[in-house]
């Protein structure tokens, strides 16, 4: 069970939309987790690479800086165990690579452009992880 | 100064990922379990990130050019084909197992927390491997 978090959710969806504003605005750039990511790996070209590391290392400190004042790491439970994070995680990354985009690529970004294609692939997203987890939870029953 | 900038816009990515609990696969888990424990949460955090981007993007490209790029990087794909949607199927697939995406994941880095990182090295792997495959594939001579 998690509780109900209306207002910290809108405010927190409100920070990941400053942060593609602001990413749009001053480096012209999508933000997309798949795309920074893979990009840090495989750089288009010179001078792709250091702007990707720079978001990464301030997405992985953030947890650091909220310690900072709220004095404990943000709350984070994994219901899962190591096979399904493994398999989970590979899937994810056979998926995205595919599909072009993840939840802040296609999801925001792509979506607040009204494109056609990450509206698509919003929804079925979207869609298979709800028929996803309703067949592991509810069919096969394995209950978190 | 780009560099700077990237990192505070990465880090105000982070904080929104952590207050907004998608940081929490728990959650995100619930949110999908519309037949179970459901927590209708991240809505607010895609609804709060749609209204500030889509009303931010517009100010954006208004001004033209990005500050600190001479254009913007804007996806040129436009096709909606079975990649997509089979990338998408796959990415909600591995979503609906482990409960993390990228963009959630990557700030659970900084936690520190072993269960993130094998998520993420699951993840890289498989954005890794497909990209190989499909850069292998595009280089490729087609056969007839």
């Amino acid at each position: 069970m998690t509780s109900f978090t209306p207002f910290a959710s809108l405010a927190g969806g409100a920070l990941i939309g400053l942060a593609a504003v602001l990413l749009m605005t001053l480096a012209g750039r999508v933000f997309g987790a798949t795309g920074v990511l893979t990009g840090a790996f495989l750089p288009t070209g010179p001078g792709d690479r250091g702007w990707r590391l720079a978001l990464l290392a301030g997405m992985v400190t953030a947890p650091l800086l909220w310690r900072l004042f709220a004095g404990a790491m943000p709350a984070l439970s994994v219901p899962v165990g190591p096979l399904a994070l493994a398999i989970g995680g590979l899937l994810v990354g056979v998926g995205v690579t595919l599909g072009g985009g993840c939840t802040s690529g296609h999801g925001v970004c792509g979506m607040a452009r009204l494109s056609p294609r990450s509206i698509v692939a919003t929804l079925t997203f979207l869609a298979t992880a709800i028929v996803t987890v309703y067949v592991i939870r509810h069919v096969i029953g394995v209950q978190p | 100064m780009k560099l700077v900038a990237t990192y505070l816009i990465g880090l105000v990515f982070g904080l929104g990922i952590a207050l907004s609990g998608m940081i929490n696969p728990a959650k995100v888990l619930n949110f999908f379990d519309i037949a179970g424990t459901w927590d209708p949460s991240l809505a607010f955090v895609m609804g709060g990130a749609l209204i500030v981007t889509a009303i931010g993007y517009r100010l954006a490209f208004r001004r033209g050019r990005p500050v600190l790029d001479r254009t913007f990087h804007l996806p040129k794909a436009s096709a909606i084909d079975a990649r997509l949607v089979g990338g998408s199927m796959i990415f909600g697939l591995g979503w609906g197992i482990a409960g993390f995406c990228p963009g959630g994941a990557l700030p659970a880095l900084g936690t520190g927390r072993g269960e993130v990182l094998l998520f993420v090295a699951a993840l890289v792997a498989g954005i890794l491997v497909t990209r190989a495959v499909l850069d292998r594939r595009a280089a490729a001579p087609r056969r007839a």
